[in-house]
């Protein structure tokens, strides 16, 4: 075996063994997707059932009270089918995390330009503080906002949760604006400035379209980060806005629970993220860095 | 010239431009973050319950001073400290030696990578409550595996006081080592491939490259790592809400989950002492980051 043979073998094992990894790094998705798609009794079948007949009433009877009852939620006995409590969690989830990430990236990206282009005074200091409001535990702001949120009648509104989140991402869209906008050639605004038109003419007609990709990746960022937020989305509502990631959490964790609801809302609430995650690609470290690592 | 009028927006000044744009972020930040920090300063020096019309009592250091004399307190950090080194040393080794074995050309890398990576990108709210159902002691498929093959009797991992720890550990562990693959990835490939070439030229030994070429690249990144995920620990509490809800007894109420912690503040409401442990922590995750920020200018440097 010449040397390049050897490599090539080493290679291979390599990436057998690292599939071996990925399957048992993988057990607990495909656990979860077994047990939503398994009956009741097979769910707690004991020895466990690794040969079932897949079933997908869970998916529908998360939505619907009196298919099976809400998630986590025991009724009594309910015969009209009306839209569940998950039903209106997860809509609120998507409205809510929706409206704040197009908010977030689209402000980011107008106070990104400025930090990347334009001389700001004191623009160390300013981006330090910015950094440091996503660093900081919510536990330290987390009680004067919802003494806040009530005294302005926005607690349990999803207009309440749209302006927080909106501030929270508002911290990382800028960091990853600026990482973006720093990568597009200053020619293009220039350019226009000569030709005659004003700075913010020319930002919107020459750079705005150059800068689609950074807040796709940014808004990608902020739509997983939305989507996925608890402390502030179970502090801040109760029964109205309530959106559906505390809703999982709060669905009763005991052997009475139908854990096949459960599993169904979860991976419901996981499958976005994977198609979000590969159209990232190589944005991922980026995203996870704030910006300072560029692949 | 053509395409160009004297519109509004050809009047709008560089300066104008700046105040426009940056005036949005600067409300939101200022109103939502920076008035709520000073506000949870103030009442950290105050007797007060949100929960009552009383207005808040000054009251000095008196909250401070309390803290600092439970027991209780001091046993929380030691447990915080606990569960962030055994998770980050997991964490680094298993990310570290993955992001060793995907480091180099092979069909289907791009996939297998993202793959590795969707586990963080997932609600650990979601992960933990099915950590729980797979950890249950009677019916959970971990114990099962674990009897099967191995013979183990079944453990109580989410209620035990022996074990209740490692259930966070591991869920946090599963959560975060893509983390570390992803970062460590990024900086195996900032290694430049001719050290490698020339290292084989000498017959260098696989250690000696490791040690004196791999290690001073990665070492920056992997502190990066490092202050990400124990800033990150200090806001664990969405998985212990969901797996253990901090029991049993106090065992595993991690110092962010004891403050909001609902024994503090939103159970017993004593606003003002759990503001002052808030700010506690918060010195402790400011003194943290500057520390590693510090060392990484240094590395960079050098």
């Amino acid at each position: 075996m010449n040397e390049f043979q050897r490599r090539k073998a080493k290679n291979r094992v390599i990436v057998v063994v690292l599939l071996v990894i990925l399957v048992v790094y993988f057990f607990p998705i495909y656990w979860m997707f077994s047990t939503a798609t398994k009956s009741k009794a097979e769910a707690f079948s004991f020895p466990p059932k690794w040969i079932w007949k897949p079933q997908f009433n869970n998916f529908r009877d998360i939505f619907f009270t009196g298919t099976g009852g809400a998630l986590g939620r025991v009724r009594g006995i309910e015969v009209e089918s009306k839209p569940s409590a998950f039903a209106r969690q997860f809509t609120n989830s998507i409205i809510v995390s929706f409206i704040s990430t197009i908010l977030a990236t689209f402000l980011g990206a107008l106070s990104g330009y400025v930090f990347s282009r334009m001389t700001v005074r004191g623009k160390d200091d300013l981006l330090f503080v910015i950094l440091s409001s996503r660093m900081l535990p919510p536990v330290v702001v987390a009680i004067p906002l919802v003494i806040m949120c009530r005294a302005l009648g926005l607690f349990d509104t999803r207009g309440g949760l749209i302006i927080m989140y909106t501030a929270f991402n508002l911290a990382f869209s800028v960091w990853m604006m600026i990482s973006f906008i720093d990568d597009i050639p200053k020619e293009y605004e220039e350019v226009a400035l000569v030709d005659g038109y004003s700075r913010f003419q020319a930002f919107f007609k020459f750079v705005f379209p150059e800068m689609r990709v950074g807040m796709a990746a940014t808004a990608i960022f902020n739509l997983v980060m939305t989507w996925n937020e608890f402390t502030f989305a179970l502090l801040l509502t109760g029964e109205n806005a309530r959106t559906a990631i505390p809703g999982i959490a709060q669905s009763l964790g005991t052997a009475g629970v139908n854990w096949g609801q459960i599993a169904a809302g979860s991976f419901l609430m996981v499958i976005p993220v994977v198609i979000f995650t590969f159209l990232l690609g190589d944005n991922l470290v980026r995203g996870f860095t704030f910006g300072a690592i560029k692949e | 010239m053509p395409g160009i009028q004297n519109t509004w927006a050809n009047r709008v000044t560089d300066r104008g431009m700046l105040y426009f744009f940056l005036l949005p972020t600067f409300a939101f930040l200022l109103f939502l973050i920076v008035f709520p920090l000073v506000w949870s300063l103030y009442l950290s020096f105050c007797n007060y319950s949100a929960n009552t019309a009383n207005p808040p009592v000054f009251i000095g250091v008196k909250n401070y001073s309390f803290l600092f004399q439970q027991k209780d307190v001091w046993e929380r950090f030691v447990a915080t400290g606990e569960f962030v080194l055994l998770a980050v040393i997991f964490e680094f080794i298993l990310g570290f030696g993955i992001a060793m074995l995907l480091n180099r050309e092979f069909y289907g890398k791009r996939v297998l990578t993202t793959l590795f990576i969707l586990p963080m990108m997932f609600s650990p709210v979601v992960v933990g409550k099915f950590f729980r159902f797979m950890l249950d002691t009677n019916w959970g498929i971990v114990n099962y595996i674990l009897g099967a093959l191995f013979g183990i009797p079944k453990i109580a991992w989410t209620t035990s006081y022996e074990y209740a720890i490692y259930s966070l550990v591991i869920t946090d562990v599963w959560i975060w080592t893509p983390f570390i693959v992803l970062l460590s990835l990024a900086g195996l490939s900032s290694v430049p491939r001719y050290l490698y070439e020339a290292a084989d030229v000498d017959r260098a030994s696989g250690w000696f490259k490791f040690r004196y070429i791999t290690l001073p690249y990665v070492a920056p990144v992997l502190t990066l790592a490092l202050l990400f995920r124990t800033m990150d620990a200090f806001r664990f509490f969405d998985v212990i809400y969901v797996l253990t809800e901090g029991g049993p007894g106090y065992s595993t109420q991690l110092i962010p989950y004891y403050i909001y912690i609902y024994k503090l503040a939103f159970s017993y409401w004593h606003t003002g002492r759990s503001c002052a442990l808030a700010y506690i922590l918060l010195i402790i995750v400011i003194a943290l980051s500057n520390i590693y920020i510090n060392y990484l200018n240094r590395v960079r440097r050098a």
